[in-house]
């Protein structure tokens, strides 16, 4: 039915650091397509998390004692591990966040909050997540800069003829997603930055669902900023990195005040580290940088290039079986997308097809899936997405063919 | 087939669901309530004619949805169409104890609406089968003119 993975790695085997994957979901094995929502976690990443907890936890940056030493030493060595990960000049580039969603809203509230103005405009994609759209909304009702959106073809491509005529002086930021979490569409980062420079435009990637399935290196993109979360690439919930270029970090105003965010504080007025810890106030997630850290180890020993095209071979494999079953239209592009498959069924609603494929143990995401202003531009109210991983294998996407026959049988 | 899937899905929400009932405009509407579930995106519009005594003398929606939103409008049209204002508020209370309390009897005067009993083991799905009563609720509430209500209150 397909064709062996011509990598080297041992797929199967890997599947087995991932306790997980073993639970039942009513009375059947466990099928895991949500991994654009959240991935799973192998036992090296809960290993750390459980180690830094039981030897190593105390505060970072201010005890004199051992732990606080280990606690710290740990932290930052997390951050350097991060800027090597994504080809980083410098750790003091990496901030730690909660995820992508709050990386976005730093730079939307510190960097925007000191250089938007109004009649500036900020480029977007009809594509981007909420989590990519909202802040910059916001942004521009405080400021009154305008939003302006790239249109999106109906093979689920950018329409990047657009941009000489988007792209003009008063684009200020051009930010915008590297995977669609929706369509996979896999956009062309380098190629979108440069256009961006041309104009003086600064650039903003949302890597949320490209982090842990390509390779990346913000060098070779170029771009100006980089939002990520860990758990969509084997890391615990609650941590995510905002990159930034050094020099425009450190012409940013801190955006939450507090603890080990400051130089000295006064009565009426402090003065602030620099970056990163300018934009990183309290007591951070120690243990879930640690975990992050933990997750890209895990990564990069199997090899991104290995898992883009195992994640390929799948979504490929996923989208061709897909078109076998009556009445069903995928989303997307037909020659190159990341690891997710986004569908409707003219028999079943996607939330009713969700609910169905449950029932199988089939764990699949029905609804807009954060894309609002996409799901109107492609005249659905919401798809039914199975996205991958490369703990998925080609059985699994046989066994939900079968799931979704069924439910067409079912529903008809 | 598995148990709780036949059990939510039996097979008059499912006819319901492809052959709705009461679905279409109606000219003549008191009022008109657009119900929205912002977390799916499914829609219902929901248009009431009152009787003298202010009971639902006609009753009709449009829209679209997955099969439990679809089904239940259609099932919930039937139902109310002639109902005093009273009995309508009794059937609404009636009917989201019928999908969310799990040990409750259903009771008989909910009639065919019984079947939608299923959706009380889909905690998600709840939603779903409430948005068209959310819809009627806020018409008698309105009384005249258009408004919108929301599974999601902002």
């Amino acid at each position: 039915m397909h064709k062996v993975a011509a990598s080297t790695v041992d797929w199967k085997a890997l599947r087995e650091d991932f306790p997980i994957l073993r639970e039942q979901a009513h009375g059947h094995q466990l099928i895991y397509f949500d991994s654009a929502a959240t991935s799973q976690k192998p036992r090296a990443v809960l290993d750390a998390l459980r180690n830094f907890y039981e030897h190593e936890n105390a505060n970072v940056h201010r005890g004199l004692h051992t732990l606080s030493s280990r606690a710290t030493e740990a932290y930052e060595k997390a951050r350097q591990r991060v800027a090597a990960y994504i080809g980083a000049p410098s750790a003091e580039e990496i901030i730690f966040t909660r995820g992508t969603t709050e990386s976005i809203n730093l730079v939307a509230q510190a960097w925007g909050g000191r250089f938007i103005r109004e009649g500036d405009v900020i480029l977007l994609t009809v594509m981007e997540h909420h989590s990519n759209l909202v802040p910059w909304q916001l942004l521009a009702e405080r400021t009154g800069a305008r939003l302006r959106f790239v249109p999106v073809r109906d093979d689920g491509t950018l329409e990047l003829e657009q941009l000489p005529t988007l792209l003009t002086p008063e684009v200020k930021l051009f930010a915008f997603t590297h995977v669609s979490n929706s369509l996979g569409t896999i956009n062309p980062v380098a190629e979108l930055c440069e256009k961006a420079h041309a104009v003086g435009a600064l650039t903003l990637v949302d890597a949320a669902q490209s982090i842990g399935h390509l390779p990346l290196d913000v060098r070779e993109l170029d771009c100006d900023f980089l939002a990520f979360s860990g758990h969509k690439m084997c890391g615990p919930t609650g941590i995510g990195v905002l990159y930034g270029r050094a020099e425009i970090l450190n012409s940013m105003p801190p955006w939450h005040g507090g603890g080990e965010m400051i130089v000295s504080v006064a009565l009426d007025k402090s003065t602030f580290k620099k970056t990163p810890h300018r934009f990183e106030a309290g007591t951070p997630n120690i243990a879930g940088a640690i975990g992050l850290a933990a997750a890209i180890d895990y990564i990069e020993e199997i090899g991104r290039a290995a898992i883009f095209e195992h994640d390929s071979q799948l979504a490929r494999y996923a989208t061709e079986r897909l078109t076998e079953l009556p009445g069903t239209r995928v989303f997307g592009p037909k020659e190159e997308r990341g690891a997710l498959v986004g569908f409707v069924m003219d028999s079943a609603h996607p939330h009713d097809l969700t609910t169905f494929a449950d029932q199988f143990g089939l764990a699949m995401r029905g609804g807009h899936h954060c894309n609002q202003p996409l799901m109107r531009r492609l005249g659905v109210s919401g798809t039914t997405r199975a996205s991958f991983y490369f703990y998925n294998t080609m059985e699994e996407i046989d066994r939900m063919i079968e799931i979704l026959h069924a439910a067409v049988h079912f529903f008809k | 087939m598995i148990p709780e899937i036949e059990e939510l899905y039996q097979e008059v929400i499912l006819d319901h669901s492809r052959r709705p009932r009461n679905f279409g405009e109606l000219a003549d509407a008191a009022v008109r309530v657009h119900g929205d579930n912002p977390a799916c995106g499914d829609e219902i519009h929901l248009a009431v004619r009152f009787d003298a005594d202010g009971g639902l003398e006609n009753i009709k929606f449009t829209g679209r949805g997955c099969a439990i939103s679809q089904a239940s409008a259609s099932l919930m049209t039937m139902k109310l169409k002639g109902k005093s204002r009273a009995e309508v508020t009794e059937m609404l209370r009636a009917f989201h104890d019928l999908v969310t309390n799990e040990t409750s009897e259903a009771p008989k005067s909910l009639g065919d609406l019984r079947v939608m009993q299923g959706v009380r083991k889909f905690p998600q799905r709840v939603k779903c089968a409430m948005l068209p009563w959310r819809a009627v609720e806020q018409a008698l509430e309105q009384g005249a003119g258009e408004a919108t209500v929301s599974t999601e209150p902002a």
